[in-house]
């Protein structure tokens, strides 16, 4: 049993989003995918620490032996990711249990749990698999069930903004697939292991380089990487209300991760910043995006979308971790990746809470509405100041490594910019604060606190971006030994 | 004397129940925030009468203030108390030291919001505002972070209680959530997080980064790491990042604060949240560069310049100012800059002096500034112009203005006459004669500013008809408690000696 537990990550909520279809029951097929998603954080918890106490978990798949059979392969670094998508699915699944006006289309629940629990396994399958092609064809299954998901939002935009994400995830995808298949016909092989021990022959030739690109723009469009982000805001803002909660904690997170993985363990972090000097175009591009993203966010009138420009600007703070190509600038950007899922799928929630109670997302009807729903709108508070990185919360974490990793390098303009574009966060946040908490309501509407139901998994989430501000070993500390892992090679 | 002070240091922590200084350092700073939630929990609606939380209130102020007086007495007799926490990130715990500085700037926060808290009952009340125990929450939250900015040992702790303390007040300047206070929020929040993020952070950082460490130790850390055009760079990211120092051009947020009610401004934009920011200025010039250090390097010598500017500059503003909480509130930013004088001079006595100032100025501005909160309550006017004759109408607070001024003139008998002694030696000792004429002129300058509104008020006849004579005092809370700081003027050019000593110890870790 322990030893499958690699293969039940995927297999568990793939097989479960199949019975959802069976069960059709909305409550049942509810409690069904909630008590899936938690079996699927304890086995992610388990394989946590079976890798911090033995090393890397090899399995392979129906027993057939790499390179012929898929291997799923697991070490710090996916264990992590694992641990951010379980958990995040774990206390999105469960909002809102008792109350069905999520915007989730009547009499099609059971279609929506299945849509879910299959991105659910899509995304782990990314992050678990050691198989090149796996990785393509997880991709599609999370894009498939996430454009689903998407279509499924109340507002009939929600159409257009699923195709838009749609059309840019099929390019994406595509891409990914012609960076594999260039890189199996240089290497002749998909095992990930493989690869990366066959690639440094070939780095000379121009399909490796021609493959780095392909595979670097599919991932880009995934990520939502400035320039590449357009679809992202208009999915976000049009999705249900828990469905950009768990797209944006989770989907750019595996995104990151296949990024990092092509970079540090397929290429190599030597020949992609040494002999390529990827940063020297990751860099400016992770700059404009913070700044590009947070300024756009002063200026939305809808509460999802700023937030979903604020998305753009905090996937800066990831690459930007990344392109430093140091222990503590990849620790960042790695800790970020936890911490950003956590203040996000804890904001998001909280507009699914306000979309509950006064079915608008816009901020001008949320006028005063922290007098009506005090513990909603503070959670909303303190996700934001985590946004903006104030001690205590885990967003000072984050800049804390990505500032030490400017500095050690030298780097100081990169170091200023980076606090100053905290600044901008100050901005587009306390711009809706005072909205929220100053402005005199609309009507005289009784609008009612959000329901524990919902209040409970907001706060477990903002919670943590209180608690793990200050607790910091099992993220930075974490994150510190996965960067060490993947930088073992380097200086 | 030795045998006095021993004695003294004795009862001073002998008193109350037993425990120890790690203990005494966490309740301490938890006290306050305990208190908060105590109030939030038992605060009711009720903002007219009688409401349980003002008793509430009391017991936290006076139990806060009786364990940071029972640490005095070890920090007086010499040790150094210290608690560690946890370590938030590899070698850097939240963790509290107290030393000789930290000591002085907890007795100023943690004793004068005894008088503030009775004073608010009366002005609040007599104001009519609303939102009362959201009022008593923050301020509660603020002392707390306060007492953690004084205690903390590291740049981290520090840093986190700074924020925590910017974001506890917000609330207060925008009590009255009406457009202006909204505004005046957004601009005290701006410069506020603004600095701290951009400037001090990136210092802490830096910091950080080229020394290893963020500890404060005698003799400064940077030495050695930081030399000429880089020291003087990461020292004008400190100073500036602590906007709450409120050193020109970063001093506007201060103004704005005055929106809040006015036992806020008494307080936390007289006491606890300005002196936490020149305190985290003394403490960063003594602690992290090392008075030597800078001395040696002459480093901090442009900061002198950009000290008596400020000091100079704001009385001038301030003389400007009709609206009596400006008029306070720029010579606010002016007196600050004696003590960011007295960091940047960076001799013995002028480090006394900026001690010293953190005490005495504290004593008069308060009381000032209830004085003002007072006459808005008894007789509705903010303006100075409006407050001839009002010395006939309020006699007590008018007296207690005077006595206040002179302190803050520096005059004996008063406590300011000590603080300024002290940072006119100072100047001398750094044989900055230039400093010493901008102390004694904006000496002048302050007669200038706070005595007319006295002589107005006493000796001119009151433009009002309807006044028919009689004195009509605001609550008798608020008269009081603006008597007792008034007196504590007086008291504290007698016995100096305490607040003295401790100064002295400043620099002994």
């Amino acid at each position: 049993m322990m030893e499958q537990l690699p293969a039940l990550q995927v297999v568990l909520p793939l097989f479960s989003a199949l019975l959802c279809l069976l069960i059709r029951n909305k409550t049942a097929s509810r409690l069904f995918s909630v008590a899936v998603s938690w079996g699927c954080l304890a086995i992610a918890l388990i394989l946590l620490r079976t890798v911090q106490e033995t090393g890397i978990i090899s399995y392979h798949f129906g027993g057939w032996f790499p390179p012929l059979g898929i291997e799923y392969r697991i070490d710090l670094l996916n264990a992590y990711v694992l641990i951010i998508v379980a958990m995040i699915s774990a206390v999105v699944l469960p909002f809102g249990v008792g109350h069905w006006g999520l915007s989730i289309p009547e009499g099609r629940e059971y279609l929506f749990f299945c849509a879910f629990l299959l991105c659910i396994s899509g995304l782990l399958g990314i992050t678990i698999t050691g198989d090149a092609f796996n990785v393509f064809v997880f991709l599609e299954i999370t894009s498939l069930s996430s454009y689903a998901l998407i279509a499924m939002g109340r507002n009939r935009r929600a159409l257009r903004a699923a195709f838009t994400y749609l059309v840019m995830g099929t390019v994406g995808g595509t891409f990914i697939l012609i960076g594999i298949g260039m890189m199996y016909l240089e290497t002749g092989t998909l095992n990930m292991v493989d690869i990366a021990n066959r690639l440094p022959l070939a780095y000379g030739s121009r399909t490796v380089l021609v493959a780095f690109a392909f595979l670097t723009v599919g991932v880009g469009i995934k990520l939502a990487v400035f320039p590449l982000h357009h679809w992202l805001p208009n999915a976000y803002s049009y999705a249900p209300a828990t469905v950009s909660a768990f797209l944006a904690a989770t989907a750019t997170k595996v995104s990151y991760y296949v990024l990092v993985r092509v970079i540090f363990t397929l290429f190599g972090a030597a020949y992609i910043f040494e002999t390529l000097r990827f940063h020297v175009l990751l860099i400016p591009l992770s700059l404009l995006a913070m700044f590009i993203g947070s300024t756009v966010a002063i200026y939305q009138t809808n509460i999802k979308r700023l937030l979903a420009y604020s998305s753009i600007s905090q996937i800066g703070y990831m690459t930007l971790g990344l392109s430093f190509a140091s222990i503590n600038g990849l620790t960042g950007g790695l800790v970020h990746l936890f911490n950003h899922a956590l203040m996000k799928g804890g904001l998001f929630l909280v507009l699914a809470s306000v979309m509950h109670s006064i079915a608008s997302n816009e901020i001008d009807d949320m006028r005063g509405l922290g007098r009506k729903m005090p513990f909603t709108m503070a959670a909303f508070v303190l996700g934001g100041l985590s946004l903006i990185g104030v001690p205590g919360t885990v967003g000072f974490i984050s800049k804390w490594y990505l500032v030490v990793a400017a500095l050690e390098k030298g780097w100081y303009p990169i170091a200023v910019l980076i606090l100053l574009s905290s600044f901008l966060a100050v901005i587009y946040i306390w711009r809706v604060v005072e909205i929220f908490f100053f402005r005199e309501p609309a009507a005289e509407k009784s609008i009612k606190e959000a329901p524990l139901s919902m209040l409970i998994p907001t706060w477990i989430l903002i919670g943590g971006t209180l608690f793990f501000g200050l607790q910091t070993e099992w993220t930075a500390g974490v994150a510190g030994s996965v960067a060490n892992f993947l930088l073992g090679g380097l200086p | 004397m030795d045998g006095w002070r021993s004695w003294f240091c004795g009862k001073l922590s002998s008193w109350g129940p037993p425990l120890t200084p790690d203990q005494l350092i966490a309740l301490s700073i938890l006290s306050p925030a305990v208190g908060a939630l105590a109030i939030a929990l038992i605060g009711r609606n009720n903002d007219a009468g009688y409401n349980p939380r003002d008793i509430v209130t009391v017991i936290a102020t006076l139990i806060t203030f009786g364990f940071v007086v029972k640490l005095a007495g070890p920090v007086v007799a010499g040790d150094r108390p210290e608690l560690s926490l946890f370590e938030v990130l590899p070698g850097l715990a939240i963790a509290f030291k107290i030393e000789p500085l930290g000591m002085l700037f907890a007795l100023v926060a943690s004793g004068l919001w005894i008088p503030t808290s009775i004073y608010s009952f009366g002005y609040m009340r007599g104001h009519h505002e609303r939102h009362q125990t959201r009022f008593f929450v923050c301020f509660a939250i603020a002392i707390s972070a306060a007492l953690g900015i004084a205690f903390a040992r590291n740049l981290l702790t520090l840093f986190l209680f700074y924020e925590l303390l910017t974001f506890s007040t917000y609330p207060l300047v925008t009590h009255a959530g009406s457009g202006k206070a909204v505004k005046a929020g957004r601009s005290y929040l701006g410069i506020l997080i603004f600095t701290s993020v951009s400037f001090l952070l990136l210092a802490i950082v830096w910091t950080w980064q080229t020394t290893g460490t963020l500890e404060f130790r005698p003799g400064g850390i940077v030495s050695g790491h930081f030399e000429s055009s880089r020291a003087i760079l990461l020292l004008a990211l400190f100073v500036f990042g602590t906007g709450k120092a409120a050193l020109m051009p970063f001093h506007r947020w201060l103004p704005a604060a005055m929106v809040a009610p006015t036992p806020v401004s008494a307080l936390l934009h007289a006491v606890a949240v300005v002196k936490a920011g020149v305190f985290t200025v003394l403490k960063i010039i003594v602690y992290v560069f090392g008075i030597e250090f800078l001395t040696d390097g002459n480093y901090a010598l442009w900061l002198c310049y950009v000290a008596g500017f400020t000091l100079i500059a704001a009385s001038l503003v301030a003389l400007t100012k009709d609206n009596l909480k400006a008029r306070l509130a720029y010579s606010t930013i002016s007196q600050l800059s004696y003590i960011v004088l007295g960091a940047a001079l960076a001799t013995k006595t002028s480090i006394v002096g900026g001690g010293m100032h953190i005490v005495m100025h504290a004593a008069g501005k308060i009381t000032l500034f209830f004085c003002a909160g007072a006459i808005m309550v008894a007789s509705h006017k903010t303006e100075i112009s409006d407050m001839k004759g009002i010395g006939r109408q309020m006699p007590f607070t008018m007296f207690a203005f005077f006595i206040a001024s002179l302190s803050i003139i520096g005059l004996p008998p008063l406590g300011g006459a000590w603080s300024k002694w002290y940072l006119i030696l100072g100047a001398l000792d750094a044989q900055q004669f230039l400093m010493v004429g901008v102390l004694i002129v904006s000496s002048l300058l302050n007669i200038a500013y706070l005595l007319p509104i006295v002589v107005n008020a006493f000796f001119f006849p009151t433009t009002e008809v309807e006044i028919g004579g009689g004195i009509k005092e605001a609550p008798i809370a608020c008269v009081a408690s603006l008597l007792v700081t008034a007196f504590s003027c007086l008291i504290l050019f007698l016995y100096p000696d305490f607040f003295l000593n401790l100064a002295q110890m400043i620099g002994e870790f």
